[in-house]
């Protein structure tokens, strides 16, 4: 098989999975909705925290909450990129796939290229509704093509994982399982405040939590401005969890090729 | 005279009827009861959510204790009665959707033809809730202890805390019941999940009022639940707070949670009439 066939092969599948999530605006809703719920929320609730010690200097508690309401919404709707997947497993057209000549890699990134697009298009869909209400990137324009790239890398980060868990399992169900894994992931680290606010154990855990990067990355753009330093944590860090995610879901697509 | 008491067809008497509500409803509970055993995955969500509400919400902002006019100096006090308000609820609707799913079975068609009181129907699963909501209240309140929550107030506390909490877990079965007999399918726990959660962060649920600013404080002025949280955390807060334990911050919960609790079990009982017809 040319490269060029693998390419043409990963494309259908990408406009394919891309498709299958936006015909499905019940499960879209939610990841779009809720962390715009919640980031109203916070600002109504935590706007006096901002003079707290330790709290970065901020406009706003929006301002603070935009990098945290991007992975929070990427987070939850590369949830369902892969519990897509599952269901492709589910339905036996996964096998249908894996029978037909195409692509080994072209199958699984095509799946996850949906996934992919619809984190970043998340991204940019969070900064625009936030922008009218007073929040400022610092970064400018460039910070915020950066945000909608690193939106997009994050989420085809996190759905390789998920992925991995929907060829292992082949339910949708327990890609959805996994869901409370991530909300605690979440929680528990620096998305919804700083870590410098932070005390003992809840520091430390914070402290070794990747998400508290991810979003610290982001953060800085929306707060410090434009930088090295904050590219690299909000690109190569997602960067990262892409290569570790897709090498550990073609590890378990070769494991289950190999059963069949 | 007794040859004409026998072919007489057998009025059932109010007593009788009460008795057997009673022992309809008994059954219903320890059905309840039981389904936490066959399905745990059900259960185990609204046991173990508060708990980690807790644990998170108090260590994540564990610094807003340090904002003036904060009514205490552990973040933990604070968060506890939330995550206990929290699993409550999930309490209430957790039985709507077991209920949903006895409908989509088949069993609660069976459940409407035998002779079984229409009140235990709701009675029952009422029964279960509360239940649910004291083996939450006493597995939450343990591991607050282990995580450092201090109750003021004494026992007291503990026992406006558990009256807050089964008023919750009673709105929202009655809430989650309605539900159920309205859309008779699955859709209806992400009706019932969704307004729950928007009914209890849209009030005092993560700061006090008063440092709450903007639309929501007006929200959550208006919004029930922040009296009732207020119950909830009166035996918890400092001795010089105003939110204290006082009949001044207990009424108003007492209040609350009456009417809500009659508005949803009313919701309730109209939603299996439409389910009869």
């Amino acid at each position: 098989m040319t490269t060029a066939v693998a390419v043409r092969q990963t494309i259908a599948l990408t406009k394919r999975s891309t498709l299958a999530i936006a015909r499905q605006p019940a499960l879209l809703a939610p990841s779009l909705v809720f962390p715009l719920f919640f980031a109203a929320l916070s600002a109504s609730s935590f706007s006096k925290t901002t003079r707290l010690p330790g709290f970065p200097k901020v406009d706003s508690f929006l301002q603070f909450s935009l990098a945290s309401t991007v992975i929070q919404g990427v987070l939850f709707g590369s949830v369902s990129g892969a519990a897509a997947l599952a269901t492709d497993i589910e339905i036996g057209f996964f096998d249908r796939l894996l029978a037909s000549p195409t692509s080994r890699t072209g199958i699984l990134i095509g799946n996850l290229m949906g996934s992919a697009l619809f984190g970043a298009a998340q991204s940019a869909v969070f900064i625009g509704a936030l922008l009218p209400f007073g929040v400022r990137v610092e970064a400018g324009i460039p910070g915020i093509l950066i945000m909608i790239v690193a939106g997009g890398l994050i989420a085809l980060g996190i759905a390789s994982l998920m992925s991995s868990v929907a060829i292992r399992t082949g339910s949708a169900e327990s890609v959805q399982g996994t869901f409370p894994l991530l909300f605690v992931l979440l929680f528990f680290s620096s998305a919804f405040f700083p870590r410098e606010t932070m005390h003992g154990i809840y520091k430390r855990i914070a402290d070794l939590n990747p998400i508290s990067y991810l979003v610290e990355g982001l953060r800085s753009l929306v707060l410090d401005g434009f930088s090295m330093s904050a590219i690299s944590r909000s690109i190569i860090v997602p960067i990262g969890i892409c290569v570790v995610g897709i090498a550990f879901a073609l590890s378990e697509l070769r494991r289950k090729i190999r059963a069949q | 005279m007794s040859t004409l008491s026998a072919t007489t067809p057998s009025v059932i008497t109010d007593d009788e009827l009460r008795s057997s509500s009673i022992r309809s409803a008994r059954s219903l509970a320890l059905r309840g009861l039981r389904n936490i055993r066959r399905l745990p995955s059900a259960f185990l969500p609204a046991l173990f959510m508060p708990v980690f509400t807790t644990i998170a919400f108090s260590g994540t902002f564990s610094a807003i204790t340090n904002l003036p006019g904060f009514p205490t100096d552990r973040s933990v006090n604070w968060y506890m009665p939330l995550g206990i308000c929290f699993g409550s609820a999930f309490s209430g609707v957790g039985l709507g959707f077991s209920t949903i799913r006895d409908i989509e079975t088949g069993f609660y068609d069976r459940l409407r033809m035998s002779p079984t009181p229409r009140t235990s129907l709701i009675l029952g699963p009422l029964f279960t809730a509360w239940l649910r909501a004291l083996m939450i209240c006493v597995f939450v309140i343990t591991i607050g202890f282990i995580l450092g929550v201090r109750f003021t107030a004494g026992v007291i506390g503990i026992v406006t805390l558990v009256a807050a909490s089964l008023g919750i877990a009673t709105m929202c079965l009655g809430w989650g019941l309605g539900i159920a007999f309205r859309f008779r399918d699955m859709r209806g726990a992400a009706v019932m999940q969704l307004t729950m959660f928007m009914g209890l962060y849209l009030s005092s649920a993560q700061v006090p009022l008063p440092l709450i600013i903007g639309w929501l404080h007006a929200v959550a002025r208006i919004n029930p639940v922040t009296n009732i949280l207020r119950l909830a955390r009166q035996g918890l807060v400092s001795k010089s707070s105003s939110d204290y334990l006082s009949w001044g911050n207990t009424w108003g919960g007492l209040v609350a949670i009456f009417g809500m609790s009659i508005l949803a079990l009313f919701f309730a009982k109209r939603g299996l009439g439409k389910l009869d017809k």
